[in-house]
């Protein structure tokens, strides 16, 4: 007898993605909407799309959505959690949106706490816009804008987000994850289905950070993307967690965490 | 109907809006609005609303855009280099119809100028202020209890309309205190039935979505199109004004907010001497008050524009003449306030033939 094993998540729509072949957004696309699902609060979950890759995001997570100003999305959540404490919201930005542009909005989101979720995906470059340097681009890396790769006296270094959240007070659950793997996929999933359990209970802000490839713009195929994720991006972004409540404490000791970068 | 008080401009906007429904409010200080955060501070979780002070005026207004497309009463206030900062957000409120309310309580510009009274954002209000084409409700009241008052009428015509309302007030109207009677009773937001555009959270089948982009090819264009038809019935219905003394006038004076006033007290000395003065002054910025200077135009020579300003509102008299009459100019930017003595004597020159400053 056949048995279904997978099937597309409810909580995406049925609109086409417009993402590039080898991207990660759609993955995490589905990892956010089956998370909502299986939480059983479709029906009260609100999303806030960005501006950037996917600022088609309203199409494609199948709750209320509401798109807005680049960098804004943590100040738009602000807003909405603030009138409706018991809904499931979600601010889904990118590198350029959170890290760059609206930076404060991030810092003062987590500096006050609220009780939000961030999805924040991190692909060291500004895609939508034909591949410009984000404020993730890591050293040497070539985009657009720093076309003989990234110096440290032209341009600064890059900004490791949880790092810098993990130095205040008040971000609940802070955790860095990618999607170069299977087992790293399920462990996004595990990652974003926590941060909105958190929510949920009314513990505080929230942030997931996935590190993703984006071929186009790195001007590689899907492979070696993934490669660089590996090779790359994880030894400059570390993945881990960087917060997670005292009462609720499921990272291992640091040496694990190591073992796992390398 | 409430008892009388006397209330300070700022603390009157923003009590105005609480007892009008505003149940949530985000902002950041600059002088000289600084009362009305304060006042939000304490006053909304009284009613139960939020009051954040939020890191930049960006933020503030990005709050606004998600705490109104829940359907909330909202409001923010800042003063001149504060509101260009939001202009971005109330662009984005705009195409959005989300139904925001906001206060100007202007000061000296360009830049950070000073924090003296003038009206030198006066474009900025009526043209939409930010980008793309977009207008916005904008009133200009002249005394305090009209700050108090017209909270409610902005978030009447936001509902109705779906559109960005404001308050288009200065220092002094900011700053001065004066007797106050509210006169409509405290509204309860939570008796509002919840506007069917709003995000809750809802089945599949009926989700909504609040943005401000369409990229498919003309659709932007029809957006603007539907957009244009709601900003030509509010031109059609809610354009505002206050006509004094027109019938016998010999000419009028004119201004908002501050400026009206002046005119008033250079009329009322006017008149003590004999002089034929009438005055006009719009309670509505945008929608523009045309057709009672049309009607005016018809039959009165000479119109004398009094503004905190250098030349912004004389060209919507001018557009609303469209030739019909002599246009005069008294201005005085960035915290020149002008007297009613002094308006009367340049109103004397005007009527005995010096064609000093006439608008050309």
């Amino acid at each position: 007898m056949e048995k279904i094993v997978f099937e597309q998540t409810k909580g995406l729509t049925d609109i086409p993605m417009r993402y590039c072949p080898g991207c990660g957004h759609g993955v995490v696309h589905r990892l956010v909407a089956e998370c909502f699902m299986e939480l059983g609060v479709q029906e009260k979950t609100i999303g806030i799309g960005p501006v950037g890759c996917s600022v088609f995001a309203d199409e494609y997570f199948n709750c209320d959505m509401i798109q807005g100003a680049h960098g804004r999305g943590p100040a738009i959540a602000t807003g909405i959690k603030r009138c409706l404490p018991d809904r499931l919201v979600f601010s889904y930005q990118g590198d350029g949106d959170l890290a760059s542009i609206g930076a404060a909005e991030m810092l003062h989101s987590a500096m006050r706490s609220e009780n939000i979720t961030i999805i924040f995906i991190n692909n060291a470059i500004y895609g939508m816009t034909g591949g410009q340097m984000a404020p993730t681009t890591l050293l040497g890396m070539k985009s657009t804008t720093s076309p003989s790769g990234r110096t440290v006296a032209a341009n600064g270094y890059p900004i490791r987000v949880c790092e810098l959240l993990s130095a205040m007070d008040g971000p609940i659950y802070l955790e860095r994850v990618s999607v170069d793997k299977p087992a790293a996929v399920v462990k996004t999933k595990k990652a974003i289905k926590r941060a909105f359990e958190y929510q949920l209970e009314g513990r505080g802000f929230t942030l997931v950070e996935i590190l993703s490839q984006c071929p186009t713009d790195w001007h590689m195929t899907p492979l070696q993307s993934i490669e660089r994720i590996r090779k790359e991006m994880i030894p400059y972004f570390p993945l881990g967690i960087y917060r997670e409540p005292e009462d609720d404490k499921r990272s291992k000791p640091k040496k694990a965490a190591v073992k796992e970068e390398a | 109907m409430s008892e009388r008080t006397l209330m300070k401009g700022n603390e009157a906007v923003a009590e105005g809006a609480v007892r009008a429904g505003c149940r949530f409010f985000a902002g950041y200080p600059i002088t000289p609005q600084n009362e009305i955060p304060e006042y939000m501070s304490w006053r909304l979780p009284e009613e139960g609303g939020t009051f954040i002070q939020a890191e930049s005026e960006v933020a503030a207004i990005n709050m606004l855009f998600g705490a109104s497309s829940v359907g909330t009463r909202v409001m923010t206030s800042s003063s001149s280099p504060g509101i260009s900062l939001k202009q971005e957000g109330i662009s984005y409120c705009a195409a959005a119809e989300l139904p925001i309310f906001y206060t100007n309580v202007v000061r000296g510009g360009p830049g950070l100028g000073n924090i003296a009274p003038s009206q030198g954002d006066y474009f900025q209000a009526t043209r939409g202020g930010g980008h793309g084409d977009y207008r916005v409700i904008a009133f200009a009241p002249k005394t305090v209890e009209e700050m108090a008052n017209f909270p409610r009428i902005c978030y009447e015509l936001a509902f109705k309309y779906r559109i960005p309302t404001m308050i288009l007030a200065d220092g002094i109207l900011g700053q001065m205190m004066e007797p106050v009677t509210f006169d409509f009773e405290p509204i309860d937001p939570s008796t509002f039935e919840t506007p069917h555009w709003a995000l809750r959270g809802s089945k599949p089948e009926e989700r909504r979505v609040i943005k401000s982009y369409d990229l498919r090819p003309g659709k932007m264009e029809q957006w603007n199109f539907r957009l244009e038809k709601k900003y030509d019935e509010i031109r059609e219905k809610e354009p505002r004004y206050e006509a004094v003394n027109v019938e016998d006038a010999d000419i009028i004076l004119t201004g908002y907010g501050t400026a009206a006033r002046v005119c008033e007290s250079a009329m009322a000395l006017g008149r003590n001497d004999g002089l034929k003065i009438g005055f006009i002054r719009p309670i509505t910025l945008w929608p523009f008050p045309k057709s009672i200077f049309q009607e005016l135009g018809d039959r009165i020579e000479k119109f004398f524009v009094v503004e905190m300003s250098l030349g912004q509102y004389v060209e919507d008299v001018r557009l609303s003449l469209n030739g019909r009459s002599e246009v005069y100019l008294h201005k005085r930017p960035a915290g020149g306030i002008p007297t009613g003595e002094e308006v009367l004597e340049l109103t004397r020159k005007i009527l005995s033939g010096d064609k000093l400053k006439l608008v050309a």
